[in-house]
């Protein structure tokens, strides 16, 4: 049965799921459930990652069909990596959700719709064959347009709007990109693809669909110039929503880059990563100078997660092992660390009742614990040793200065203080200064705020854990990035005994 | 025939890019939908459109219609039917809610 595997981080959260609708008006045994599948989910996670660590790239084809015909799934090292991540976040959020998500939305489908996405996430990691990277796009996206509504207050109607229309238009333009690609190549299968597009006789048009897929997973992961609508949008869901959002949707769309462009589109490495190159460092710079001026705690927040994104891409356009190490370290490290911290968004917005920096203050008196999480989640995220985040700085630095490039370097600084500076204008906003007055539910003696931040910490620890134990990590990320950079293995696996 | 269906698809494309760049939610709507026809006929005629017998094994036959893009279109209908469906109960809670159905009203509303 060592062959299912590769289907049981879509499958665990799919059957949760579908159980999950026959009894949505009993909260408890919601909870209880998705407890449950969320514990088994990360457990599964783990199995998965040791199998391929282990053993290599695990293949399923559907239905015993040859691999260019019928669909694949296919687990690497890279895809693995990001399965355990996702399960990490998801289980962290579901269990800060029993808490902190109000029952209305908790009786209108909330665990069934957190279940399909994180089955469209998983689907998206796993998938081999692009038509299916479509179809599980479309999954966690519907599960996200509702999920973003669910509460249908005003704010949430106007910005759900927005956030559905964009994700249209590129989920349209992503099956252009795929019409063509099957027009030139005649085969979906991604493996399949990277060994037919270049024989293709005609590279112009590769180039092309290139730059489509590129607008895709730009409108996608929030890059320069689509990210405009992420600031806004994110901010209006329960700060559960936002974590997961914040944490998973925007790192599929890095994820997607990095495996097409180190697969399929290698063909023109100059011009595709020019252009990458030119945008992940946009994205950098606008979204921390975005941050910079606003005042609202999960904006701030939303606006990292575009810088963050720019790191990414950055990261995949040098095009050497150690930079794509410092990618996927980078996208890994930012799952976690970014759903902690709205997650602190969530329990601040909880005991103040406001995201508004200025109406808030003096709360790590009371709140020690909440504070000084914030603050590791915060440093963390802006490359304070011994945290994660560091440690994606670091490997970054290295990645550019062994391509020479000198202006990456520049830039991860820089970007670095910007991000600093953010975290440390919450902080001091929030935590430090004058008491100010607090929500009158969060004064009763019944009121503990304690009670809410053991899924934080928990996310902030493997923070810390993962810089702690770096040298373990970058092994595995190391093998994950050799693993990209020799896409024969890949293919090979994938198209296996009917070769 | 491809070279028709081509000028087909980009006349629905056009119509589709006009009518989401228009105010109103339901117009916008219809926008995507047309945008999504489009992207359908483009997958149909990226498949050849006629190539042999349907593709079902037969001794008369010589050549076959490729299945694929056929499979690919009914799901990439079923999903465009489910969002179509989505976007209008968002257009209608929106209107219903915000009093309006014109983006520009949208703008700075808080």
């Amino acid at each position: 049965m060592s062959v299912n595997q590769v289907l049981t981080p879509i499958l665990i959260p799919w059957v949760t799921g579908v159980i999950l609708i026959f009894f949505y008006k009993n909260v408890r045994a919601q909870r209880l459930l998705s407890g449950f599948s969320a514990l088994l989910a990360l457990v599964n996670a783990v199995y998965l990652l040791r199998t391929v660590s282990a053993k290599g790239t695990i293949v399923y084809w559907a239905g015993n069909w040859a691999p260019p015909f019928g669909i694949t799934l296919a687990a690497d090292l890279l895809a693995a990596l990001f399965v355990l991540t996702a399960s990490l976040a998801g289980a962290a959020v579901i269990f800060y959700s029993f808490r902190l998500v109000d029952e209305h939305r908790e009786r209108h489908f909330y665990y069934f719709l957190v279940q399909m996405l994180l089955v469209g996430v998983n689907g998206a990691f796993l998938t081999g064959d692009i038509f299916n990277l479509y179809v599980f796009f479309e999954i966690f996206l519907i599960s996200s347009y509702v999920l973003m509504a669910i509460g249908s207050t005003k704010g949430q109607l106007r910005e759900t709007y927005k956030y559905v229309l964009l994700n249209v238009l590129t989920s349209i333009l992503f099956l252009v990109g795929t019409a063509l690609l099957y027009g030139v190549a005649g085969t979906l299968n991604m493996a399949d693809l990277a060994r037919k597009l270049p024989q293709a006789e005609n590279q112009g048009i590769i180039s092309l669909v290139a730059v489509i897929f590129i607008v895709v997973f730009c409108g996608k992961a929030a890059i320069f110039p689509l990210f405009y609508w992420l600031p806004q949008s994110y901010v209006e869901p329960p700060a559960a929503v936002s974590a997961l959002f914040g944490g998973l949707l925007t790192k599929v769309g890095v994820y997607c880059m990095i495996r097409v462009f180190t697969l399929m589109f290698t063909g023109d490495p100059a011009f595709t990563n020019g252009l990458l190159f030119a945008l992940g460092v946009s994205t950098m710079f606008l979204g921390g100078l975005g941050a910079i001026a606003q005042y609202n705690f999960k904006r701030i927040l939303s606006y990292h997660i575009v810088s963050q994104v720019g790191y990414m891409v950055m990261g995949l356009a040098i095009n050497s092992t150690a930079a794509l190490m410092a990618a996927i370290y980078f996208a890994l490290h930012n799952i976690v660390v970014k759903s902690a911290l709205f997650l602190f968004a969530g329990v601040t917005e909880e005991i103040t009742g406001t995201n508004d920096l200025k109406r808030m203050g003096g709360l790590l008196l009371r709140y020690p614990l909440l504070g000084w999480g914030f603050f590791l989640g915060g440093v963390s995220l802006a490359g304070v040793p011994p945290l994660s985040g560091f440690f994606a700085k670091l490997l970054m630095l290295s990645g550019a200065l062994e391509a020479g490039n000198y202006w990456a370097m520049f830039f991860t600084l820089a970007v670095g203080f910007l991000t600093l500076f953010s975290m440390m204008k919450i902080f001091i906003y929030c935590y430090w200064g004058q008491e100010k007055p607090v929500r009158q539910e969060a004064l009763e003696p019944s009121f503990d705020y304690r009670r809410f931040m053991l899924p934080c910490l928990f996310l902030v620890l493997v923070s810390i854990m993962m810089g702690l134990c770096a040298e373990g990590v970058t092994g595995i990320i190391r093998r994950a990035a050799e693993e990209l950079r020799s896409p024969e293995l890949y293919i090979r696996a994938v198209l296996g005994p009917y070769n | 025939m491809e070279a028709l269906m081509a000028v087909v698809t980009g006349f629905i494309f056009a119509a589709g890019t006009y009518m989401l760049l228009s105010r109103s939610l339901l117009r916008i709507l219809f926008g995507t939908s047309l945008l999504t026809h489009g992207a359908l006929l483009l997958l149909i005629t990226m498949g050849k459109l006629k190539r042999g017998e349907a593709p079902v094994l037969r001794e008369s036959a010589i050549a076959y219609a490729d299945p694929l893009p056929q499979a690919m279109i009914l799901t990439a209908i079923v999903i465009g039917f489910a969002l179509t469906a989505l976007i209008i109960v968002f257009s209608f809670r929106a209107y219903q809610t915000l009093g309006t159905d014109d983006t520009e009203d949208l703008k700075g509303m808080e």
